[in-house]
């Protein structure tokens, strides 16, 4: 299991150092600023192995969060420890800074030592780690208190606590989606796909079971029996693909597997419900035509067309061409039809923004860029023009059914839930070529 | 809160001040102190003399500060323990506070403190938290047993604390039940026997699946792992645990996901039903996929496990070429372990959108990924026939772009794709000639002149351009040399009339002017095959290549499927096993479960099914020892054992056990039965005794000069073959000619047509004073590799001494190898005689032959020719004999045997459906009737 765990600066001074193991000697935190951070190349790996000691690494803004092991551990796991740690600082403190680091040591300190024994990771949720993690000094809690920590540390329903009240009771959905797309520059996809989650802001009092439904194909396909589901999808509900999807720890996942339900317990205030990826008929809200032309060697001209694809009485937002340039541009000349297009040369791109722009759109940008003679031989690859938007839909055509809350001690009902939904896209890596 | 402050403190009199700070009374400014403690810590100052100081802090009720103590305390513990005894009073106290938190606190920090003293102390209190009221007691008390272990493993055993841990494994809270699990695995894994200490039942089993579906994350891949170490005792038993993890793969956090994954990979082995099997990995597709979505170090990890999963079951991601592509922003681990995915899923259906990927990966900017991409194109072309023209057409276009390493890696792969294909693209060579000045890689050059060599015929300037690198021939890398010698013999071979002087050159640079023993061995055997026998070294350099496989870099058999017990481990990231790189304990090795192999491959059948044992296209190329090596020197270590080669090498195998100095096994010389020991120095002697004994007149030709001592550097071998008890042996007289003794005898036979090897190590006495002859009997078996010869029965042979490496090449009369068992029956023969056809028989005459037909027939037996059938036809004897070869080939024959019985002119027609050994079996008549 993770024998230590280090956090260092840029620099590779050392922020805070927890040993777990006693086969992990004070050198392990030289070995690794010596072979990793202060190494000449580039990092090749996030797993080093020196003189048979392994360290994962995870590189957060400038500071290095490192776990160091001499047995065969589960990797994957590791990582996501790491990745959980640096969650939770940032939950307690804000940005991961060597100066936020170094002013909540103890508290790191703390927590490293309830979420982390003998190298095994603990409880980790944020939420219940708030309880009794404070940094509050002495506070004397209560028998009773005491035992809900520990119940709620090591419980089944570890992220949530009971005797919640709320006089409104109130939950918001947010179906958000990252549309991913890789197109050639004759116009064909290559890859596309869309990673979509649904976020949950719940305000509901007691233990509340929710029953969440979507629009999946096989949930469609299993409720509805025989040919009313191909009348159903015909009548005009469409239905998603869903390739692959992952719920919240308090989704039952044996009950998804055996009745395609999702149901839980939601924890109170704001959670990741499930995350999903598809990948089949994206209805991709932006294409981008790019043409380019190198006009001798000192010069290069730039069309790019942009589409709008979606429904005209929806409009895109924050949308941002980004047109590499070369690295020996000297100057460019650019007309746009609309938004605004300016040439950064710290970037080496044209960038191009919309703040908005309707469906079934088009418009258009054209660039003259002059560049220096330059005698080097090599080639300028050009990196893909990417873009960014966001448009108030769900490309995949994921839509929620329903949610309902029963919670049969209190007596509210599901009607009196206010519920809320929204649906954003929003790109992810969405490049065309060039 | 600015807590940073505490880093920057005054450099002097700093102990002091602390140690003033710290007996301060007031609370406020004592905490304060031991935050300055802990951030000197921190950066590495010693701070150990604070100890008593810091400890006497301990007594507080202030939970933030007693944790910061105990910091302090597991760190300096061990260079203090006398001092840390004053700890132990607090920590037993604690154990009893109300609070639970507090309990917990004092058993954590306990395990960690590695002092005998409070170890002791710690067993009672460990007793009672263990049945602790209170789940998060006794959580962590669990995951203190383990601690404990490792400090003292005998305590924990005699303390029951193993029964005490196997009971929380039944615990009504998950989170206990998960951490005794963890445990549990850790101490079975560092049991020092190897024998796990606690066994896993099905009842176990039944509570942590139940456990499973309740408890954290870390909780749920504890568990997972834990189950991957369980054989489920039969395939319904394997089933009903597949199906209650499989729910697993929707989870969030990639670890468990993996976990989940390496259970089923197990268990899916033991499964036979073929449905079941199909359902799961349609199963395992799409969570392997979405683990691309996570953050790139988490990628990374899947993308290693994923290569071994490939490689194990190659339909699970068939059609997810996709989301393999590369993108731009990937980091460039996650980008070249896509493209290693990338390759391996490649095949027809999905080639030309892999292609243009690749085409677009090698105009990148990073040097290694764009290699790579090269390279993968050249692997594709091997991969896949149908896409080679396409591929060779891209390395072309990228040869044009003329980037320096673009231009050496395609060459490289180009090599490999005219092996795979040749006489099919040698059009574009003038494009790579054209290249020639700009490689300066090694392996980019040893390529080049690889190439140059072995379409030397097709090249018009062929000689001008060897010539051109043989100039550095000194300054060149070892890799080079070797492949320019080659090449040039090559080209001499093929061109004899205008490169002698070149070959000349070449070999004398290599065998006079070169301290590499490798370049010089290869040198001497060129020689001495150019200067005996010209066409024996055409046989040898422009042999026919064996093909190269088309998966390259495939993980060998028994460690994947050992890796694939590791999967999500640390194991399967660097793709070794655990024991090369965790010190110490080395464990059990895992294996898969005995598999339902020959089921699956039915499953898979649709013409991909599980790869074979594809040997690296490394070890391939070492095969063939001459005329390719164009691979680092490494690899022909690795591969040196391996002894079982199959392609050409002439004493290729030989020459890796030769050089075993004096090994009295070398890898390819199984030791033959013990039958006649021949005993050093009258080993020779007592087997001809022995064997003139049992039967008495089997034919043995006088033995003839082998090895001249000109030759031999001093050493004269001569030697003939004779059969006794149905055992051949090979009968030297070994004379030192030369002034010094000679010593470290060893011999190898090459490949020959009757699979003939060593049947034991040679033993010459040694030293092999001068002039003193010694004779030596070496048995041979007939179960070594073969190789048709020309003639049939040429046996090339490798001597070594501690002079060198001596070559030479004899006969096998054919009679040693006639064996006892060669009399057929009557009709059998009649009906054999009838069925070869009149092509296949061939007719002697041998003359001057005195005798008549019994003694023909008595001596014929002797040489187990057995007679079947007698006849007298116009006053001629006419006799039908059969024998039968060590490699079951039948000979019949028919002797024509005058009446006159001196001086007559025996006839004779040789019949078999191999009609090479006719010549043979006539040399062999011919002698023993002479006899």
């Amino acid at each position: 299991m993770i024998g230590g765990l280090f956090i260092y600066n840029h620099k590779g001074e050392v922020l805070i150092s927890r040993v777990y193991r006693d086969d992990i000697g004070r050198n392990a935190v030289d070995a690794f600023r010596v072979n990793v951070i202060h190494a000449r190349q580039q990092v090749r790996s996030p797993v080093t192995n020196i003189a048979r000691t392994s360290f994962f690494h995870v590189k957060r803004a400038n500071i290095w969060v490192a776990a160091v092991t001499k047995q065969n551990v589960n990797a994957a796991m590791v990582f996501e420890f790491l990745l959980k740690i640096i969650d939770c600082m940032q939950s307690y403190f804000g940005k991961i800074s060597e100066e936020n680091v170094k002013n909540n040591f103890v508290l790191i300190y703390e927590l490293l030592d309830e979420i982390l024994d003998f190298g095994y990771p603990q409880n980790t949720d944020t939420g219940v780690l708030k309880t009794f993690i404070t940094q509050q000094g002495v506070k004397s809690q209560t028998k009773e208190e005491q035992a809900q920590i520990t119940s709620q540390v090591t419980g089944q329903i570890g992220w949530r606590r009971e005797g919640i009240k709320y006089r409104r009771n109130e939950l918001f959905l947010d179906v958000l989606e990252f549309c991913n797309l890789l197109m050639s520059p004759q116009g064909q996809v290559l890859s596309a796909h869309v990673a979509g989650k649904v976020v949950m802001k719940s305000y509901l009092s007691g233990m509340p079971e929710c029953k969440f439904g979507i629009n999946d194909k096989l949930v469609m396909e299993t409720k509805g029996k025989g040919p009313t589901t191909e009348d159903q999808t015909r009548a005009g509900k469409p239905v998603v693909v869903i390739d692959d999807c992952q719920f919240h720890q308090c989704v039952k996942l044996s009950k998804f597997e055996t009745e395609h339900s999702i149901s839980f317990i939601p924890p109170d205030g704001e959670f990741e419900l499930m995350k999903y990826r598809t990948t089949k008929d994206i209805s991709l809200p932006f294409r981008v035509i790019p043409l380019v032309r190198e006009v001798g060697r000192t010069r290069m001209e730039v069309k790019v067309v942009l589409k709008s694809n979606f429904k005209p009485s929806l409009l895109g937002q924050k949308i941002e061409v980004k047109i590499p340039t070369p690295l020996n541009t000297s100057g460019v000349q650019l007309i746009c039809m609309k938004g605004k297009a300016k040439y950064k040369a710290s970037e080496n791109a044209i960038v191009w923004k919309i703040k908005r722009m309707a469906g079934m759109k088009e418009t258009q940008l054209s660039a003259e860029i002059e560049l220096l003679e330059t005698d080097t031989k090599k080639k300028w690859t050009r990196p893909p023009i990417s873009m960014n938007f966001e448009v108030p839909f769900a490309p995949s055509g994921f839509k929620v059914r329903y949610l309902k809350v029963f919670e049969p001690k209190l007596n509210y009902s599901d009607h009196e839930v206010i519920k809320w939904v929204r649906y954003i896209g929003r790109s992810g890596l969405y490049e065309t070529r060039c | 809160m600015t807590d940073a402050k505490y880093f920057t403190t005054t450099k002097k009199g700093e102990i002091f001040e602390l140690k003033s700070e710290l007996n301060s009374d007031k609370k406020e400014k004592k905490r304060e102190a031991v935050k300055k403690v802990i951030a000197s810590m921190t950066v590495g100052k010693d701070v150990s003399a604070l100890f008593p100081d810091v400890v006497n802090c301990m007594q507080t009720d202030n939970l933030e500060l007693k944790k910061l103590v105990y910091l302090y305390l597991m760190n300096y513990a061990k260079s203090q323990p006398d001092m840390a005894i004053m700890a132990v009073n607090t920590f037993v106290k604690d154990c009893e506070d109300p609070n639970p938190l507090i309990r917990a606190l004092a058993v954590r920090t306990m395990g960690c403190i590695r002092v005998d003293k409070i170890t002791e102390y710690l067993c009672e209190p460990l007793r009672k938290c263990l049945k602790d009221e209170d789940p998060y007691v006794r959580k962590t008390a669990a995951v203190c047993v383990a601690k404990l272990y490792d400090i003292n493993a005998q305590l924990v055993e005699d303390q029951g604390f193993l029964e005490q841990l196997k009971e929380l494994l039944s615990d009504s809270n998950p989170m206990v039940v998960a951490n005794a699990v963890a445990a549990l695995s850790e101490i079975n894994e560092s049991s020092p026997s190897g024998v796990p200490l606690v066994e896993m039942n099905a009842p176990t089993i039944n509570k942590l699946l139940t456990a499973l579906n309740e408890c954290t994350e870390w909780g749920q891949v504890f568990i997972l792992d834990s189950l991957s170490n369980y054989n489920p005792k039969d395939e319904r038993e394997a089933q009903s645990i597949c199906e209650r993890i499989t729910p697993r793969l929707a989870h969030a956090n990639a670890a468990v996901v993996l976990s989940a994954v390496k259970v089923l990979m197990k268990y899916m082995e033991m499964i036979s039903d073929t449905e079941f099997v199909s359902v799961l990995t349609r199963k395992l597709a799409p969570p392997l996929v979405t683990l691309l979505s996570s953050e790139p170090e988490v990628q990374y990890v899947a993308l290693r496990n994923i290569n071994l999963i490939v490689q194990k079951r190659p339909d699970i991601l068939k059609h997810e070429m996709k989301v393999f592509f590369v993108k731009y922003n990937d980091p460039i681990y996650v980008k070249l372990e896509k493209l290693d995915i990338m390759i391996r899923l490649a095949s027809q259906a999905n080639i030309a959108q892999v292609l243009s990927e690749l085409k677009e990966y090698a105009t990148e900017v990073d040097v290694d990924f764009v290699r790579k991409a090269v390279r993968a194109i050249g692997r594709c072309a091997i991969k896949v026939e149908q896409s080679a023209e396409r591929c060779v057409a891209t390395l072309l276009d990228l040869i044009q772009t003329k980037v320096n390493y673009v231009v050496q890696e395609a060459i490289v792969v180009i090599k490999d794709i005219f092996r795979k294909y040749p006489n099919k693209y040698e059009s574009i060579i003038s494009t790579l000639c054209e290249n020639l000045d700009t490689l300066d890689e090694p392996e980019a050059r040893a390529s080049m002149i690889w190439i140059i060599g072995e379409y030397a015929e097709r090249i018009d300037n062929a000689d001008e351009l060897l010539e051109s690198f043989l100039e550095g021939f000194a300054d060149e890398n070892s890799q080079v040399q070797l492949q320019l010698l080659t090449a040039i013999v090559k080209l001499f071979l093929k061109r004899p009339a205008d490169t002698q002087e070149l070959v000349q050159q070449v070999l004398s640079l290599a065998t006079q002017d070169s301290d590499n023993p490798d370049l010089r061995d290869r040198g001497y055997i060129y020689w001495r095959l150019l200067s005996t026998d010209p066409a024996a070294a055409k046989e040898v350099v422009l042999a026919e290549k064996p093909l190269i496989s088309e998966e390259t870099d495939l993980l060998e058999p028994t460690l994947l499927d050992e890796l694939i017990c590791h999967i999500a481990s640390l194991a399967s990231v660097y793709h070794k096993p655990p024991s090369a790189f965790v010190e110490g304990r080395s464990g059990l090795r895992k294996i898969l479960p005995a598999s339902t192999r020959l089921d699956m491959k039915k499953m898979e059948g649709s013409g991909d099914a599980q790869p074979a044992v594809i040997p690296s296209q490394d070890s391939l190329i070492i095969g063939d020892l001459l005329s390719m090596d164009i691979n680092p020197p490494q690899v022909m270590q690795q591969s040196a054992p391996a002894a079982s080669y199959s392609g050409p090498d002439l004493l290729g195998g030989g020459l890796d056990a030769l050089l075993d100095v004096g090994a009295p096994s070398a890898p390819s010389a199984p030791l033959g039965p013990p039958s006649i020991p021949s005993n050093p120095a009258t080993g020779g002697l007592l087997g001809d005794i022995f064997g003139l004994s049992s039967s008495p007149s089997t034919y043995t030709s006088p033995k003839t000069l082998w090895l001249p001592a000109v030759k031999g550097k001093g050493l004269e071998i001569s030697g003939t073959f004779s059969r006794r008890n149905g055992q051949i042996y090979m009968d030297m007289t070994f004379t030192n000619k030369a002034m010094q003794p000679m010593s470290g005898f060893a011999i190898q036979f090459n490949k020959n047509s009757f699979g003939l090897i060593p049947g034991q190590p040679l033993q010459v006495p040694t030293p092999l004073t001068p002039n003193q002859p010694c004779d030596v009997s070496l048995p041979m078996n007939t179960t070594g590799p073969v190789q048709k010869m020309e003639p049939l029965n040429n046996l090339q042979v490798a001597v070594k001494n501690n002079v060198d490496v001596l070559y030479f090449a004899c006969l096998i009369p054919m009679n040693v190898l006639f064996a006892e068992d060669g009399q057929m029956d009557k009709r059998v023969f009649l009906q054999t005689w009838k069925d070869i056809p009149t092509q296949n028989e061939v007719q002697y005459s041998i003359n001057n032959v005195s005798a008549n037909s019994d003694a023909v027939v008595q001596k014929m037996q002797q040489n187990n020719v057995f007679t079947i059938a007698k006849r007298n036809v116009e006053g001629q004897d006419m006799l039908y004999q059969s024998l039968k070869l060590t490699n079951n080939v039948w000979v019949l024959a028919e002797v024509k045997i005058p009446p006159s019985s001196n001086n007559c002119t025996v006839s004779l027609s040789i019949k078999s459906i191999a009609v090479d050994v006719a010549g043979g079996v006539y040399a062999a008549y011919e002698g023993i009737l002479r006899s």
